[in-house]
């Protein structure tokens, strides 16, 4: 396939944004494609990523440039392109849910049917199901907790039947455990619903669990995009997904489970074992598992005697050194890539260099339960 | 003066009011939204003119509303022209009840749009609600709190109007005599009239109902759509 025939696919059926615009505190330029799935728009706060999606929701209009969703243009400058938001078809989950205080939750969700005339294909008895709200129907958005509110919030924008979903920041204004609460029902939304999602965030477990599209946004700029298991492998991201953050995603698939340790044994690929703790898998699940950069430890030799049950067989394939205590290393483990942070002194000292075999050493406790993603 | 003089003159005065705010309470809400939600040149100009009538001394009110719609006024040409008369009619009276109520509407209307979360508005128009949807789904329905509460302040301030009627079509029994300038004109005569403590005993419940009312409204429907 062509470049151009390439590019043409994605835009049918994906997003595609090239924006401009000065704003009162900065000047924002993001230029990026996506494909189906979770995009994650990822960056600090005032990188400009709610921005963006209020641009592509018709909220604020681009100085220049072009938006597209599935091959459907929403805003062309060149063109003079700027649909209504009401015409946009495109669902938006705001930060503080923005649910109407005078109606019932039923009301809210089917807003987009009797105010929006928007059609009504999608089944309201399986979305309140899938997002745990059928109980509520009858409740007031003030009787209402974060986690229901947030979620009644969801299920309102897919039932406005949208081509595409803007979520920004949905989990920010919750805590720990309304977060653990909903992120499950956001991995349905993406799974099940087969909308393309946008997902803006600055929590990295957040964008490690969901994203399949990374977005690395910082002062208004793009810094990089593309696949969220490349882009975490990529060294020079660094500092931009935080330096203790820095982490890699692997994929496997649950092999079998060990009942008298309670663990269960994920084969990353030929003959490569990866021992975690999750009661909820099942034979053949595959999932993603965020391992962070410091938790990696390295050896020349196979070790025997340690505790550490998850030893990988790895090559060097990249390494930034530079002035700093730290050396980060990407590993290629089995095809796919993992990161470990080590100091200089351990570097220097095992005389480390790109290409060389080594063992990867990662305790079990540090691959967490919360860290995983369900079915990919 | 009878029982039926009262009842007459009570009616004659809940029909002023009525009609007063029936005219003034669209164009106190238009107000209350430009104000609340555009900028414009003389921005400051339009706020100290609704002001005004609260501050003015009544007579000079009503005087400039003879001098602007009496029947030789600017004003009183161009509705005498169109069939309407204000001066020493009831409609006249009307129109001093609107003028002097006017910032009482304004200013709860005002604030309650002020109040409102815009962000609101944009969930609605994502969810494919358009313009005038969105008006009447969501920034009427969570506005109407305030635009309820100023109506029946105002009503109660349109009832209860003095100095610039007076001033404007005088004290016509039948006419323009309302239940505040009848209770002046009985004050006045020096035999007294027991209708009189009736008259006021009325006035003096009209106007705390209202309160009442008014204030019940605030807090129901505040409760109401407070998010």
């Amino acid at each position: 396939m062509t470049d151009q025939a390439k590019d043409a696919k994605i835009e049918g059926q994906g997003l595609d944004v090239a924006v401009e615009a000065r704003l009162d505190q900065f000047a924002l330029a993001a230029k990026f494609k996506a494909g189906p799935g979770l995009t994650a728009l990822f960056g600090q706060s005032g990188a400009g990523k709610t921005t963006v999606l209020k641009m592509i929701a018709g909220l604020v209009r681009p100085d220049a440039g072009r938006i597209a969703v599935m091959g459907r243009v929403l805003f062309d400058a060149a063109k003079g392109i700027d649909i209504a938001p009401a015409d946009r078809r495109v669902g938006m989950v705001f930060q503080e849910a923005r649910l109407f205080p005078h109606m019932s939750v039923l009301r809210n969700l089917t807003y987009g049917r009797w105010a929006g005339k928007r059609s009504a294909t999608t089944d309201i008895g399986r979305i309140t199901q899938m997002l745990g709200i059928d109980g509520l129907l009858e409740r007031y958005p003030r009787t209402l907790s974060g986690g229901e509110k947030q979620r009644v919030a969801i299920g309102r924008a897919l039932l406005a039947d949208p081509a595409l979903l803007l979520m920004d920041e949905p989990l920010a204004s919750l805590d720990q455990q309304r977060k653990r609460e909903i992120l499950p029902y956001l991995e349905e939304v993406r799974d099940e619903i087969g909308l393309p999602i946008v997902y803006v965030s600055h929590e990295v477990d957040e964008v490690a669990r969901l994203a399949d599209t990374l977005v690395l946004m910082a002062d208004g700029g793009v810094l990089g995009a593309g696949n969220a298991v490349e882009m975490f492998s990529r060294l020079e991201f660094g500092p931009a997904l935080g330096r203790h953050e820095a982490s890699s995603l692997l994929t496997g698939t649950m092999a079998r489970y060990l009942p008298d340790y309670g663990l269960c044994e994920i084969a990353l690929g030929e003959g490569c074992l990866l021992y975690i703790v999750n009661e909820r898998l099942a034979v053949g699940d595959r999932l993603r598992m965020r391992v962070k950069a410091r938790d990696v430890a390295l050896s020349l030799s196979m070790p025997k005697d340690v505790s550490v049950r998850n030893i990988l067989p790895a090559t060097i394939h990249d390494l930034a050194l530079d002035d700093s205590p730290f050396v980060e290393i990407l590993l290629q483990v089995s095809g796919q890539m993992l990161r470990a942070r080590i100091t200089r002194y351990a570097f220097d000292a095992l005389k480390l260099g790109i290409g060389q075999p080594v063992f990867a050493m990662i305790k079990s406790v540090a691959i967490g339960q919360r860290m995983l993603s369900g079915k990919l | 003066m009878t029982g039926n003089d009262v009842i007459d003159i009570i009616f004659l005065s809940l029909k002023i009011a009525a009609t007063a705010m029936v005219f003034s309470i669209p164009i106190a809400f238009i107000v209350a939204w430009l104000l609340a939600r555009h900028e414009f040149a003389g921005k400051s100009l339009v706020q100290a003119l609704i002001t005004l009538p609260l501050v003015m001394p009544p007579v000079v009110t009503g005087y400039m509303l003879l001098v602007l719609f009496g029947r030789n006024g600017y004003l009183g040409d161009l509705f005498h022209a169109l069939g309407i008369q204000f001066a020493f009619h009831w409609t006249g009276a009307a129109l001093a009840a609107a003028i002097m109520a006017f910032p009482l509407l304004v200013r709860p209307m005002r604030l309650s749009i002020e109040g409102l979360d815009r962000g609101l508005e944009e969930a609605a128009s994502t969810l494919g609600a358009k313009r005038l949807t969105r008006f009447a789904t969501i920034t009427l329905p969570l506005v109407l709190p305030g635009v309820l509460a100023g109506a029946v302040l105002g009503f109660a301030k349109a009832l209860g109007e003095f100095g610039a009627t007076i001033t404007f079509v005088s004290n016509i029994p039948g006419e323009t005599q309302t239940l505040s300038l009848a209770i002046y004109s009985l004050l006045q005569s020096p035999s007294g009239d027991r209708t009189v403590m009736l008259m006021i005993a009325v006035s003096a419940f009209l106007a705390i109902g209202s309160v009442l009312v008014s204030e019940w409204i605030g807090r129901r429907m505040g409760k109401w759509t407070r998010q």
